[in-house]
């Protein structure tokens, strides 16, 4: 790397070995709300790359994981495009944490991690010129070879066409473009696309359907031993004392030690290790998280919905504009702690050797595993060595690194490589949770029914309190009324929405989708609200509020339109529907719901509409709008974890249940052309649908659903 | 402990209460069948054994001595098993770690009914994904039965 090579210069021929083609880029990442912008110039430090192989494979390491959301192919297909390459020399590797990358930018917000539905907004033009770049360069190097002009050349499918249609393969090209200058502003295609917008297969499901991909729990380091950690059952406690003596009795078990976290049972295999946990006596000190529960915390916080909060958004002045209303409406909408419940349950292997340590992780935050090791070794960051897997599931919860600090500090003892492997209650008893939140709405209509004023207050835990404080301003974490504040689209002229920031003293995270997870179910039910308070069509109603909102009202009249909104339907059904704008898209869904004489509520059908900009990959966006739906409708009709003197009462997919086939609806998907830059898909599809499938049990009991889950309706 | 897992035979020396599942992952070596709930309520961890589905999770090794267990890794050398060709033309897999479970499932019930209704794939398939990928889970156990009757196997 040269010191001093301006940020502009964002291409570099990383390395020339073996024939072979590589270019370094540097991906950006978007910084997030509140955070300090980037460092305008440092040296060049690429977060990706190219490698093009003498036998013409084409291998695109990218910097974020594969958790299912589909960026191991949305991203090559992107780069893929302007290479002109030959999709079926195309391969994907992940990139390990990278220390230049990491000091590049402020530390603190150069991150490395996969979330907020932001790889392929925050990675497009790159990956197009890195491509578009390649192309150029194997072109100079076919004229070179030809002693012909650049101009009479073309890139075609993996090879370069020259005069008289002769052709040379990429692969034969490479060893020569390496030692040509790299184009920094190469030019991209404006038509032809064979990749951008296509169907293209996903990389990936070969590997997925003959049980060869690696997850993090299937990682096999020589010398490895497996580990399973008992934590306090109640969120803050610690173990006081315990007797190792009849657990390393055990066959297979080999240690059993205090850390951080808890105690650990380290053994030959998953097995012994569990059988060692079983005969474990642990006597804890459950620290004051003992007196918390779920009620508690709901009286709490419907207390604090009484008295004003910190003002996220105030548009003309709601509060005289309710006095003066001739009507107002009032509601209050909780939702509970959820859990991810990632497939894959929570684990981490790590080696910690005196000068470094290797870390083999499913994981959505490489630079935050670093930022762990380092602080539990005393290592530079850089001396954390990051190999991402694929994730079994990522939803948010592989950003912590809970997991990571048990292998990490197991291995430091021990000294040898250590995976640990939670169980399924340890996964769902000590997750970071969607936070529990408390919406309190009201609405001012004037005499012909028009709402004139709506006041929003929202209690909740804070996430960005721990994760990036400075992220929390003025009393406001931004996280927790996302949905209710800028991005709610209704045209009222009065309009204000305030904040308690609650601490729950239960640990709470990133879930999919975030604030709009609950805030869009709060908004979109309670607006529905007013509309049956006033006789309105659901969907008239909003047109009418989405007059400054054209992307919004395209979604919801096409998932109408295509959902039949105007015919009723048959079969004792109902529908509801809602919209909602989160990470840059726009989805409106249409729900189709039965309710039976004993309130059991069956989905049968969801519509959705989609305007999430340009599009890489439809097939992707299609199957991110059928997961972002399931998930999001486990968490509706089923998803509750509640708190009992400090615990956690739920434990397993029986207690803490999911959508399976028997009760998943037929999704239909429909995406809006669009030309704008591209948004997000990973989590859209999941705010409204609770909202939708709510709002058709309203209209088929007639009785507002005021709390989420669901479970059973009583009209 | 002697098993016999995908036509091959294994001694093992471990406790005869080892679930199947920790056996074939950590002393087999055979990682294609996962771990999902410990408690047989998930089926990530479905196999067959003696020609039945069974969670291995829940299934100790002591049951398993004698029969020939098929995991993942065996349902067909090459990737072409109706099911799994089914699996990638409708592009199923999202995260993926289901999906070994959802395929063994899914050839026990064609193994039972060659051409399921809706209604026999929701009765047989009750493994979780988190991912929300049923729909096309159904869709292409749909089109293997299709492959299947053109005389496919």
């Amino acid at each position: 790397m040269q010191p001093g090579l301006g940020r502009r210069d964002f291409l570099k021929v990383a390395a020339a070995t073996g024939g072979a083609l590589v270019l370094g880029f540097y991906l950006p990442e978007r910084p997030l709300r509140g955070a300090p912008p980037p460092a305008k110039s440092g040296p060049f430090a690429p977060n990706a790359w190219l490698r093009i192989a003498s036998d013409g494979t084409v291998t695109i390491v990218i910097h974020k994981c594969e958790m299912g959301q589909g960026v191991a192919t949305s991203l090559p297909q992107l780069l893929a495009e302007d290479l002109e390459a030959d999709w079926s020399k195309v391969r994907v590797e992940f990139a390990p944490a990278d220390k230049a990358y990491y000091t590049w930018l402020n530390p603190q917000f150069g991150m490395q991690f996969t979330g907020g539905s932001m790889s392929v907004r925050g990675s497009w033009d790159m990956l197009r010129s890195a491509g578009a770049a390649a192309r150029e360069m194997l072109i100079a190097a076919a004229a070179q070879k030809w002693q012909v002009k650049p101009s009479e050349c073309h890139a075609e499918n993996g090879e370069v066409v020259g005069p008289g249609g002769k052709k040379l393969g990429y692969g034969a090209l490479a060893a020569a473009a390496a030692q040509l200058p790299v184009p920094q502003k190469p030019p991209l295609k404006q038509k032809d696309f064979r990749f951008i917008g296509k169907r293209m297969p996903r990389l990936d499901t070969p590997a997925k359907v003959n049980g060869s991909a690696i997850f993090g729990i299937d990682v096999k380091v020589p010398g490895m031993r497996v580990a399973r950690v008992v934590r306090c059952p109640v969120f803050g406690g610690k173990a006081v004392r315990f007797d190792a003596g009849p657990a390393k009795a055990v066959k297979g078990v080999h240690d059993v030690i205090a850390i951080s976290s808890g105690v650990a049972v380290v053994a030959d295999g998953y097995w012994p290790a569990t059988m060692g946990i079983r005969a474990l006596n642990i006597q804890w000190d459950e620290g004051k998280g003992a007196a918390i529960s779920s009620e508690t915390i709901s009286k709490h916080f419907h207390a604090l919905s009484e008295q004003p909060g910190a003002v996220a958004r105030s548009d003309g002045d709601a509060e005289a504009a309710l006095k003066s209303a001739a009507r107002v409406i009032e509601a209050v909408y909780e939702v509970p702690f959820l859990a991810h419940a990632t497939m894959e349950p929570q684990n981490c292997t790590a080696h910690v050797r005196k000068d470094g340590v290797e870390v083999w992780a499913p994981t959505q935050g490489q630079t935050f595993i670093q930022q762990a090791g380092a602080a539990i070794t005393k290592l530079p960051p850089e001396k954390i060595k990051v190999h991402t897997t694929y994730l079994g599931g990522g939803f948010g919860r592989r950003v912590e690194t809970d997991v990571v600090a048990d292998a990490i500090e197991i291995s430091a003892k021990l000294g040898v490589p250590i995976k640990v492997i939670w169980s399924r209650e340890d996964d769902i008893q000590h997750d970071f949770y969607r936070p529990t939140s408390l919406s309190r709405l009201r609405a001012g209509l004037d005499k012909s029914g028009r709402i004139v004023a709506w006041s929003h207050r929202i209690v909740s835990p804070s996430i960005m309190s721990r994760v990036f404080p400075m992220m929390v301003q003025k009393g406001i974490d931004h996280s927790s009324v996302e949905g209710a504040t800028e991005e709610l689209p209704y045209d009222i002229p009065n309009l204000q929405v305030d904040y308690h920031l609650a601490d729950a003293g239960i640990p709470v995270g990133f879930w999919r989708s975030v604030g709009h997870s609950q805030n869009a179910y709060a908004t979109e039910c309670f607006l529905d609200e007013v509309a049956a308070a006033t006789r309105q069509d659901p969907l008239a109603l909003r047109r009418k509020l989405l007059g400054k909102a054209p992307r919004h009202k395209a979604v919801l009249e096409l998932a109408a339109a295509k959902a039949g909104w105007r015919t009723p339907p048959k079969g004792g059904r109902k529908r509801g529907l809602a919209v909602a704008e989160s990470f840059g898209s726009y989805v409106a869904e249409v729900a189709e719901v039965s309710v039976d004489k004993a309130g059991g509520v069956k989905v049968h059908r969801v519509v959705c509409a989609i305007d999430c900009g340009k599009i890489v990959n439809p097939d992707t966006v299609e199957a991110q709008m059928q997961s972002g739906i399931i998930y999001g409708l486990s968490a509706a009709l089923y998803g509750e974890i509640t708190i009992d003197k400090g615990r956690v009462r739920e434990s397993n997919f029986d207690s803490y249940p999911m959508v399976r086939m028997v009760d998943s609806p037929a999704i239909e998907v429909h995406i809006v052309p669009s030309t704008e830059g591209p948004g997000g898909v990973g989590e859209p599809g999941t705010p409204p649908i609770a909202p939708a499938v709510c709002n058709a049990i309203r209209a088929a009991v007639g009785k507002p659903i005021r709390r989420l889950p669901i479970r059973t309706v009583h009209a | 402990m002697r098993l016999r897992v995908n036509g091959s035979e294994h001694t093992l020396d471990i406790d005869a209460s080892t679930p199947l599942l920790w056996a074939l992952r950590d002393n087999i070596g055979l990682c294609g069948t996962k771990f999902g709930c410990g408690v047989g309520l998930c089926g990530a961890c479905s196999v067959m054994l003696g020609g039945q589905l069974v969670r291995s999770c829940v299934t100790p090794i002591s049951a398993a001595e004698g029969r020939d267990v098929v995991t993942i890794e065996g349902l067909s050398p090459d990737s072409s098993h109706p099911l799994q060709k089914a699996w990638v033309a409708e592009e199923v897999p999202q995260c993926g770690y289901c999906q070994s479970g959802q395929l063994m499932a899914a050839s026990a019930l064609l193994a039972q009914h060659p051409d399921p209704t809706d209604e026999q794939i929701d009765a047989a398939m009750t493994n979780v994904c988190r991912c929300g990928t049923y729909q096309r889970v159904r869709t292409a156990i749909h089109r293997a039965a299709r492959a299947g009757k053109g005389g496919g196997r």
